[in-house]
Order: structure tokens, then C-alpha cells, then sequence
């Protein structure tokens, strides 16, 4: 079938914000089935390359292109980026005092399939998505990510993974702030989601999610730009010997 | 309300008008009696005999229009705003039909449209154990369940209270809010008409609530209705009241007058909708009394209105006495609304809680004016109050006037104050989802307003939610 073409290119990408360039022209092309990592010590420009691929209005794209499916993406608002089938895990998901989890996802999947489409079966989906994620049902009625712990917050956000089923997902820091179990179980979560049909783009500080969820491809980012890819070897490496070895060797590349 | 914007969604779909087409029209009218504009003892005279009312009564109005002929306005607020009501155009009263009508059928055809319009006789058959409905100055509808009346309640509107029931009216009316408390209501005492007349006998649960809808349709009106609300000994009420008016391009005046009796062990809440047209002036004085164990509730919402000034204040006078105030403003562009709680603590071990919410957008300005207060034998007294304001646009203005004095030993306070705004990032993090910014703005105003949508009736917050969507739409910028 569809297999190994490809689901989400961006090329030469570069993003500002508040008139300061954190990302540098960085390219990637991700396949159907794929997983991929992007690591990179604090402050590198993941999260920012994350926020302006889904569309922040904060973070301008100042240069390069990106497809979804071959559809050009760079021209939509962030909510016709996720109807496209886009998908980002926040690294600080907000709260929404006053609106359940349950009527956010309502109101989120019923954006996706279109204001007047069948609704009949979302009780049903909801909750199974909730067990298959071990998430307690008490949350469905609680505030979305109003006092939540982090671990919570980011269960919620593969909870919402799952249920909305992108075609395309970008995970920031989705590790950050979970407990061994808790990491555990999010891993099944991503690794549940995965298909054939979608991709995962996972970025990390750390490379211990990618024991549980398995890359094919990693990637370094160092002040803003790709320096060097690799495959789940390189991660390990990055875990043995820090992020000192790839400032010495790229970091004047990147300086220049 | 786990499915609310879903709800007002499906209710929107049939019903995406304005206010102007929902609410703002107008009914020509042939009055039965209207006056002519302006203030004196003698529009005072004419309104007390046209009702033919009893003599004391006359007396109290001729005496409150002096005390309101002689204060002067007040000089706290938007002072600038308030003064540009001018006294003498305003019509003091207007007597749409000769009697009033236990029977729809029997109330005219452009009146009872103007009421199928609001959906009034709909909410009578589906969730109510009464309705009053005041046109102008008077009721021209009133119903109550017949088991409620043989249980011995009584729900009149009062010109017929004071004609039926004149010695309860006569020993209660003026006695928790006195015509000297302030200009507004003083104006109020002098020529008042209409309103609601409530009386719970001892022990009476009523389960079902009763309402009353308040429509003013000339231009430069003012309507003056008079409230009373008894709950005897044990006895459970819920009262509604829902505002509306055309849109006219001068203004017309609401002031009214609500004086709230909750006897020892009993339970009131009263629960208002004001959505108002921009023309009118809302100045309205709420009291309750609260006696040993009785609970008051103010759940007050208000949309809408030129200038809105309104306190719902509980005394909490007898021991163990629980007050409780929810409310709401949404101030849209070219509005103020002034709007905030008192709690006065009298009685030992007494509590109470003020939540007030506040959404400006455009230019609007929400302003939240409080007082809690407790007396040096209030000891052991406990309050909270909570204030929380949304601002949607760089223009938009909150400002939050908060005063609490205790004078008793043993007493615990929170004071909780916030101003927020509708975030990028919030937005960004709910866009991201697939919902459209404006869907996304609508839905973070819901949840804002939910501790308040989620006290009121489904059918009540389904048309609260549809409200609010109406104000914010094209809200950005
Ligand atoms: N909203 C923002 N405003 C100002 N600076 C920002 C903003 N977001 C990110 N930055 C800056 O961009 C750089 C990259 O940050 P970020 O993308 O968060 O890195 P990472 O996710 O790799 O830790 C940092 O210098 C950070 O301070
Ligand atoms: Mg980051």
C-alpha cells in the first residue's frame, strides 16, 4: 500500500520569536510508519521547531516549507493543521479551568469530523481510551490539567493522542516529569497510537523514553539546527557521553 | 453540563440571530393608561388611585419621593454615566391592559407573541410551579400550580399582594430595604408597581421553581416592580427572574426594589438573568435577612444594560445563618457594569461565601464593588470571597473595589483575587485540537463561567451559554 512514502517533510525550516532566530533552515522527511527522535540539550530550539510546525502564532517561519501528506500546511492556522492531521503533545500543556476533559474531547473530535457529524459512539471511545491508558474515570469530569500533577497532564495529552488519531505526532518532552510506571504506561499509549498509516516525532532531552518507544531515526539539534542523524545508537551515545562531544564537533558549525 | 457547548450548539442551530432580532423588538402599543413624563406628587397620586390602594400606602410614596426628591445622586461609581439619566423624560407609569390574566388565552395577541418570543409559556409547561409576567408597569400574566396553592403558598404579583394580603404586605414592605436607604430606592418606594409577592408557609418545600419575567417595551420607560419574598419557619423556595427589553436609542430606567425574608431553618435562593438591551440604566437594591439557620442564595447573572449597578446584600442576623452570593457580569463594548455582594455578619458562628466573575471585552468595563462586614458579636463568623476577572481585548477594563471590616474575635477570612486574560498560549493549546479560535474563545468564557452556569436550571444555563455566545461573536480584536 502506502507503505514508506512519505507522510511529513519540512525543508529548510527557520523560526523566530520576539525578532530572535532560535531555529536554523532544519529538514526532515518522515515515512509512514516511522519514528523519530530529535534530542538536543535545553534551550536547542526543539520546542520551538515543535510550537511553529504546529502553527504558534508567536513563532514565525521565516524560511523553508512543510508538507502533510503532500498538502503544504505552512499557509493554515493551527486548527486546520490539526484537521489536516497534525498533531502536537505539549511539553507544559495549560489548564482550562471550567471545562471537563470529557467535553474537551467531545468538543475537539467533534471539530475533526465536522460540526454536524454522529456523535452516538464517543461515550464509548472516550472510556475505552481512558482504560487502555490506565487513567482513572474520575478525570473525564475533572478540569482539563486544573491541578493536575505533571505526570497527569501528560497522560491526558496521550489520552487526547488517541482519541483525535493523527496521522502525524509530535511529542515534546512527553517523558519529562513521569515516574517509572507512569513512563511505562505512556509508552503503551504511543506505541498503541502507532501504525503503518501515521509517524511519531518524538523530542527529548533525555533518551529513556526511547527504550520504550523504539526510533528509527535520531537526530541532534544544537542551537537551533540538525547537526547529525543517526539511528537508536546515536541516542545511547548521547546518553554514555552527554552533549559535549556534539558541541565540540558541530558546535562551531553551528556557530557559523 | 459535561456536554454544554455541545448542547448550546444544537440549540444555536435553529437560533443564530442578535439580541435585536431575539429580543430587541418592539410592540406598538395602545396603552390603557400612560402618563406623562416626569416626576411630582402628583404622577405619585395618580398611580397610588389608579391602583386604588389603601391610604398608608399612599402615604409611604408620597414620603419617599420627598427623601428621593432630596438626596442627591450618588457620588461613588460611574459617576459621569449615572448622571446622564434625565429624570424628566422617563415615563413612571404604564398600564398596558385594564386586569390581569390567569389565562394565556385571555392576554392580548401582541403581549402573549412578545412573551411566546421569550419562550415563557413554554418554560411554564416543562419545569416551572408558576410564572408572573410584567409588561411595562404591570403583571399581565400570573400562574401557580394548584398543589402549591393548597399547600398555602402564596405567589401574586404585588398590587394584587397588597389588595389581597394587605396586612403581611403592610408589616414586611419597606422593612429590610427602608425608602431612606438610598435615591434609587427611595424613587422606587414612590411609584413602584408590579413585581413579585412570595410567601412559604412553615415546613413548605417548594421543589419547583417559580419565576418572573420583567419586560419593558416603550422607549424611556422606567420600570419600578417591588418584590417580596417570604419563606416562613423550615419553609424552601427558588425564585427566577429574567430581564429583557427592546433596543431604543434613549434610554429607559430599571429600578427595582427586592427585599428577601428567610425565617429561622428556611432556605432561599434567588436566581436573576438580566439581559438587557444597551439602553437601559439597571439600578436595583437587593436585601435578604437571614434569621438562626437560614440560608440565602444570590445567584445573580448579568448581561447586557447601559450602566448596571447592583449588590444583592445578605444580613446574616441569627446564629448559624449561611449567605451565599454567585455572580456574574459580562460587560460588552460601551457598557459598565458595577455590579458586586455585601455580607453583613450580625450573629455568632454565621457564614458566607461571595463568588463574583467578571468577562470585559471590547471596551467594556466590569467592576466588582464589595462589602463584608461583621460585627463585634458575629465571633466565630466565616467568610470567603473570591473575585475573578476575564479580559478579552486590549481595551477591555476591570477594576475590583473589595472592603472587609471585622470587629469580632475568632474569624476566618479568604480573600481571593484575580484578573486574567484569554491567553495565546490557551488559545494556541486549544486551536492545536482543531477547534476554531472562536470556538476555542467561546469555549475558555464557558469554562470560566461554569462555577456560576452550573448553579442554574439546564434549561436556564443552556440559554446563559447561547447568551454569551451571541456576545462574543466577532469579539476579536
Ligand atoms: N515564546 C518565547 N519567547 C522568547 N523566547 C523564546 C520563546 N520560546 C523559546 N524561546 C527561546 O528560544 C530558544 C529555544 O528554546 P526552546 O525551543 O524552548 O528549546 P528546547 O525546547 O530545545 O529546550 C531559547 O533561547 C528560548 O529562550
Ligand atoms: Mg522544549
Amino acid at each position: 500500500m502506502s507503505d514508506k512514502s512519505t507522510l511529513f517533510k519540512f525543508d529548510n525550516i527557520s523560526v523566530t520569536v520576539e525578532g530572535k532566530q532560535v531555529v536554523n533552515s532544519v529538514s526532515l522527511n518522515i515515512k509512514r510508519g516511522e519514528v523519530h527522535a530529535i534530542m538536543g540539550p535545553n534551550g536547542s530550539g526543539k520546542s520551538s521547531l515543535s510550537n511553529a510546525l504546529m502553527g504558534h502564532p508567536a513563532y514565525n517561519i521565516t524560511n523553508g516549507q512543510a508538507a502533510l501528506d503532500g498538502v503544504d500546511i505552512l499557509g493554515m492556522a493551527a486548527d486546520e493543521r490539526s484537521r489536516a492531521g497534525l498533531f502536537l503533545a505539549f511539553q507544559y500543556p495549560l489548564a482550562i479551568p471550567g471545562v471537563t476533559v470529557a467535553n474537551f474531547m467531545r468538543t475537539a473530535l467533534q471539530a475533526h469530523r465536522g460540526k454536524d457529524a454522529d456523535m452516538a459512539d464517543f461515550r464509548k471511545l472516550f472510556k475505552k481510551k481512558m482504560a487502555d491508558l490506565s487513567i482513572d474515570p474520575t478525570f473525564a469530569t475533572r478540569y482539563l490539567n486544573d491541578g493536575f500533577s505533571g505526570g497527569e497532564k501528560k497522560r491526558i495529552e496521550i489520552l487526547q493522542l488517541s482519541v483525535l488519531d493523527p496521522k502525524m505526532a509530535i511529542l515534546d518532552e512527553t517523558d519529562s516529569g513521569l515516574d517509572i510506571d507512569a513512563l511505562k504506561e505512556v509508552s503503551k499509549g504511543i506505541n498503541e497510537y502507532r501504525n503503518n498509516n501515521n509517524a511519531v516525532l518524538m523530542v527529548t532531552h533525555y533518551q529513556r523514553l526511547l527504550n520504550y518507544v523504539k526510533p528509527d531515526f535520531v537526530h541532534v539539534m544544537m542551537d537551533g539546527r540538525l547537526v547529525t542523524s543517526g539511528g537508536p545508537e546515536l541516542a545511547l551515545k548521547l546518553e554514555d557521553q552527554g552533549y559535549e562531544w556534539v558541541e565540540k564537533e558541530f558546535g562551531q558549525k553551528a556557530e557559523a | 453540563m459535561s456536554d454544554s457547548i455541545q448542547k448550546q450548539k444544537e440549540s444555536l442551530a435553529a437560533l443564530n440571530e442578535d439580541y435585536e432580532s431575539k429580543y430587541g423588538f418592539s410592540d406598538p402599543v395602545d396603552y390603557f393608561h400612560k402618563g406623562a413624563k416626569g416626576i411630582n406628587h402628583e404622577v405619585v397620586e395618580m398611580i397610588t388611585k389608579m391602583k386604588k390602594e389603601p391610604r398608608w400606602m399612599a402615604d409611604i410614596r408620597h414620603e419617599a419621593l420627598d427623601i428621593f426628591l432630596s438626596k442627591p445622586m450618588p457620588a461613588w461609581g460611574d459617576i459621569k454615566l449615572i448622571n446622564e439619566i434625565d429624570f424628566d423624560n422617563i415615563y413612571y407609569f404604564m398600564k398596558p391592559i385594564e386586569n390581569q390574566q390567569n389565562s394565556w388565552d385571555d392576554v392580548p395577541d401582541y403581549i402573549k407573541k412578545t412573551f411566546d418570543r421569550l419562550g415563557i409559556p413554554e418554560a411554564e409547561k416543562n419545569f416551572l410551579g408558576g410564572v408572573s409576567a410584567q409588561y411595562e408597569s404591570e403583571v399581565v400574566y400570573h400562574s401557580m400550580k394548584e398543589e402549591l396553592k393548597e399547600q398555602g403558598v402564596l405567589f401574586l404579583d404585588m398590587d394584587s399582594a397588597l389588595r389581597e394580603h394587605p396586612d403581611i404586605v403592610k408589616k414586611y414592605f419597606g422593612t429590610i430595604i427602608p425608602m431612606t436607604d438610598n435615591k434609587f430606592a427611595a424613587l422606587n418606594t414612590a411609584v413602584w408597581s408590579g413585581g413579585s409577592f412570595i410567601y412559604v408557609p412553615p415546613g413548605v418545600q417548594v421543589t419547583v421553581p417559580l419565576q418572573a419575567y420583567f419586560r419593558i417595551n416603550a422607549e424611556n420607560m422606567g420600570q419600578f416592580e417591588r418584590t417580596l419574598i417570604i419563606a416562613d419557619k423550615g419553609a424552601r423556595i427558588h425564585y427566577i427572574e429574567g430581564c429583557t427589553a427592546p433596543t431604543y436609542s434613549t434610554d429607559s430606567l430599571h429600578s427595582a426594589v427586592v427585599e428577601v425574608l428567610a425565617l429561622e431553618d428556611s432556605n432561599i435562593r434567588y436566581t436573576t438573568i438580566q439581559n438587557w438591551s444597551r439602553n437601559i440604566f439597571n439600578l436595583v437594591t437587593k436585601r435578604a435577612n437571614a434569621h438562626a439557620r437560614s440560608t440565602v442564595e444570590w445567584v445573580d447573572g448579568n448581561l447586557g444594560s447601559r450602566l448596571t449597578m447592583k449588590y444583592p446584600c445578605i444580613q446574616l442576623l441569627g446564629e448559624g445563618a449561611r449567605g451565599e452570593i454567585l455572580s456574574v457580569a459580562l460587560a460588552g463594548t460601551d457598557q459598565h457594569l458595577d455590579a458586586g455582594a455585601k455580607v453583613i455578619h450580625v450573629a455568632p458562628n454565621t457564614s458566607s461565601r461571595i463568588t463574583s466573575k467578571s468577562i470585559s471585552k471590547g471596551n467594556g468595563r466590569a467592576s466588582y464593588r464589595g462589602l463584608a462586614k461583621v460585627h463585634k458579636n458575629a465571633t466565630g463568623a466565616k467568610l470567603a470571597v473570591e473575585c475573578d476577572a476575564l479580559l478579552i481585548g486590549e481595551e477591555a477594563r476591570s477594576d475590583t473595589y473589595p472592603t472587609i471590616e471585622v470587629d469580632a474575635k475568632n474569624v476566618a477570612v479568604e480573600h481571593e483575587a484575580r484578573v486574567s486574560k484569554v491567553a495565546e498560549e490557551q488559545l494556541f493549546y486549544l486551536t492545536s485540537r482543531g477547534l476554531t479560535e472562536d470556538d476555542a474563545r467561546l469555549l475558555i468564557v464557558n469554562g470560566f463561567m461554569e462555577p456560576f452556569t452550573k448553579e442554574l436550571p439546564l434549561e436556564y444555563a443552556v440559554e446563559l451559554n447561547r447568551l454569551i455566545e451571541l456576545e462574543m461573536e466577532g469579539s476579536i480584536g
